[in-house]
């Protein structure tokens, strides 16, 4: 295969390609507390995310979802980053995602919070992509805030 | 050179590479490859004439049209009223006064929609007039602009939205025609050349139907007028639209032509400046058509470079045009299905059929088809093309497409091609 021009070459790396192929925690689990469903008119991308709040701390994130890879794989890269954490730190990644898909190419990503997340910072040169890398991070977002609030303990 | 010999014609020999001299753009490098732009369907790209046409409007001849008195006022009247007559004969119109510039070809189909609601209380407009019991027929496979405006204009008036399915093939449903067109039917609005299947619907049969019953027949040409020679009197209908960008014109303006008895009898859409005959605070009576339906300042400069778009178009030849896609259309129906896992979704044969082919790949998605092609170089469109239904009738979330166009070559969809490989073996 032909090389890659400098500019896509951040678009489609192999996490992506491995993530999108192998995808991580999909398939629906039963014990959630949340449950929401999330698309992107544009391309019909979609995704149904469950997720499981305890003590404060993300206990688990399920989805099933289709689109294409850059939705599919920014969703299973996102629930390796927030399963496990507290809630507030979650979060606190949730918006340091968005800043940079919002930042049209000009926020430097940082690895060691993001980690496998930075390998769509390509993405945020493309506006018509954005919607796809921020699918399952908003989902997330939106089933968090629903199991929290179910709980009774605001964020 | 790639010349494509004209098998219908005599010996007409299409010489592309002079076409793609006339278009500047067509010389860029998109990430360092040569662009091979293959989404024409969505919007065409301008030769040099048309861009110069606009400039020069700007630059020596521009002032206000129909009401300023002075030279320069004169000057861009005249101009635009010429682009007029240039548009009237490209269609074959019966009458110059029958072609009305409206911005695009959504505009130009919501202009009728909204007229003829209009039409419930004017005067002598009873046969634009819908109500409950009253059909308004599409087909299934319209661009949304001419579908959601009658779906609006049935939740007006309480008429009810029929349309035409679709067979397996991507083709009308030929049975269905004469039953979803019947004696309660009002308006058939329907488009020429699908965008997003490339279907080219039996138009003589549909409008003879829609006049059968007496019902308002509309024909939807955007994608035909580049590629089809677009005659009104040889159509027959009673109205059809297009717009001025997919005919390697400027953006921002279109064209409806309609029967002038028709357009005489019909109520405006847009009330302002220069729709009217006079205007006093208890009422307002209306210019004669085009100017009815032309309220505003219209879209001077690019009205004047549409019709040189249409010269342009002339110039090199709607026929060999259409000889030379037929032949790319020939070409990529042959050697795409050899890529592993593509499906064309559409007519798979050339016949009655333009050059604008959907297709899906295997475990692809098409944005990532149309992402991973743009990093070669190569500009398709990837979507449901807003023609949502089509793709829910064959049950895809989304396509790939690829449309052909004048300046279009055989190595550039040999190139397609080649990239559709590499960007299947990526995800394999």
């Amino acid at each position: 295969m032909s090389m890659p021009s400098p500019q896509l070459e951040s678009m489609y790396q192999e996490v992506i390609l491995d993530h999108y192929k192998h995808p991580h925690h999909k398939g629906l689990q039963d014990d959630f507390d949340a449950e929401v469903h999330h698309v992107n008119p544009t391309c019909g991308d979609e995704v149904t995310l469950r997720v499981r709040v305890r003590d404060g701390a993300v206990a688990e994130v399920s989805y099933d979802g289709q689109g294409c890879s850059i939705s599919q794989a920014s969703t299973s890269v996102m629930t390796e980053l927030v399963t496990g954490r507290q809630v507030t730190d979650a979060l606190g990644l949730q918006e340091e995602f968005l800043a940079l898909m919002q930042g049209r190419g000009q926020v430097e990503p940082d690895e060691e919070s993001l980690e496998d997340a930075v390998v769509f910072a390509g993405v945020a040169k493309y506006p018509a992509r954005v919607k796809c890398a921020l699918l399952g991070w908003m989902a997330w977002k939106d089933a968090t805030a629903r199991a929290v609030a179910g709980e009774g303990n605001p964020v | 050179m790639t010349a494509v010999t004209d098998l219908s014609g005599a010996h007409a020999v299409y010489d592309v590479d002079r076409v793609r001299k006339d278009f500047p753009i067509l010389g860029r490098e998109i990430h360092g490859r040569p662009l091979v732009y293959l989404d024409s369907a969505n919007s065409a790209q301008k030769p040099q004439v048309v861009i110069d046409a606009e400039a020069d409007l700007y630059a020596h001849h521009y002032a206000n049209v129909a009401r300023a008195v002075h030279t320069l006022g004169s000057e861009a009247t005249n101009a635009f009223e010429a682009a007029r007559d240039t548009v009237a004969a490209f269609l074959n119109a019966p009458s110059r006064d029958e072609v009305v510039f409206t911005k695009n070809i959504s505009e130009a189909l919501n202009l009728l929609a909204y007229s003829f609601s209009n039409a419930s209380t004017f005067p002598g407009a009873e046969r634009f007039r819908l109500g409950p019991g009253d059909e308004i027929v599409v087909t299934e496979m319209e661009h949304h602009s001419n579908l959601v405006p009658w779906q609006l204009l049935a939740q007006r008036t309480g008429a009810t939205f029929r349309w035409i399915p679709l067979d397996d093939e991507g083709r009308l449903v030929s049975a269905a025609i004469d039953e979803v067109i019947n004696e309660r039917t009002k308006v058939v609005s329907f488009v020429y050349q699908s965008n997003a299947l490339g279907t080219i619907n039996p138009v003589a049969r549909l409008v003879a139907r829609a006049r059968e019953v007496g019902a308002i027949s509309i024909v939807d040409a955007a994608q035909a007028a580049p590629h089809l020679p677009l005659d009104v009197q040889e159509i027959g209908a009673d109205f059809v639209a297009f717009t001025g960008h997919k005919l390697y014109g400027p953006t921002g303006v279109g064209v409806l032509w309609g029967r002038y008895d028709l357009l005489a009898a019909m109520p405006p859409f847009l009330g302002g400046g220069e729709m009217i005959e006079t205007v006093d605070m208890t009422g307002t009576t209306y210019a004669a058509p085009p100017h009815r339906f032309e309220a505003g300042t219209p879209a001077i400069a690019q009205v004047v470079a549409l019709a040189t778009a249409v010269e342009w178009v002339q110039g090199v030849g709607l026929d060999a045009i259409h000889a030379h896609e037929v032949a790319l259309l020939e070409h990529a129906l042959e050697v795409l299905p050899t890529v592993e896992g593509l499906h064309i979704v559409g007519p798979t044969t050339a016949v009655d059929r333009g050059a604008t082919i959907s297709f899906t790949l295997d475990g692809v998605h098409p944005h990532d088809v149309a992402q991973l092609l743009d990093e070669r170089g190569i500009a398709v469109r990837a979507g449901h093309h807003c023609a949502r239904p089509v793709c829910v009738r064959y049950g895809v979330a989304a396509t790939t497409r690829a449309s052909f166009a004048a300046y279009t070559t055989l190595g550039e969809i040999d190139a397609l091609v080649a990239g559709l490989r590499e960007v299947g073996e990526m995800f394999r």
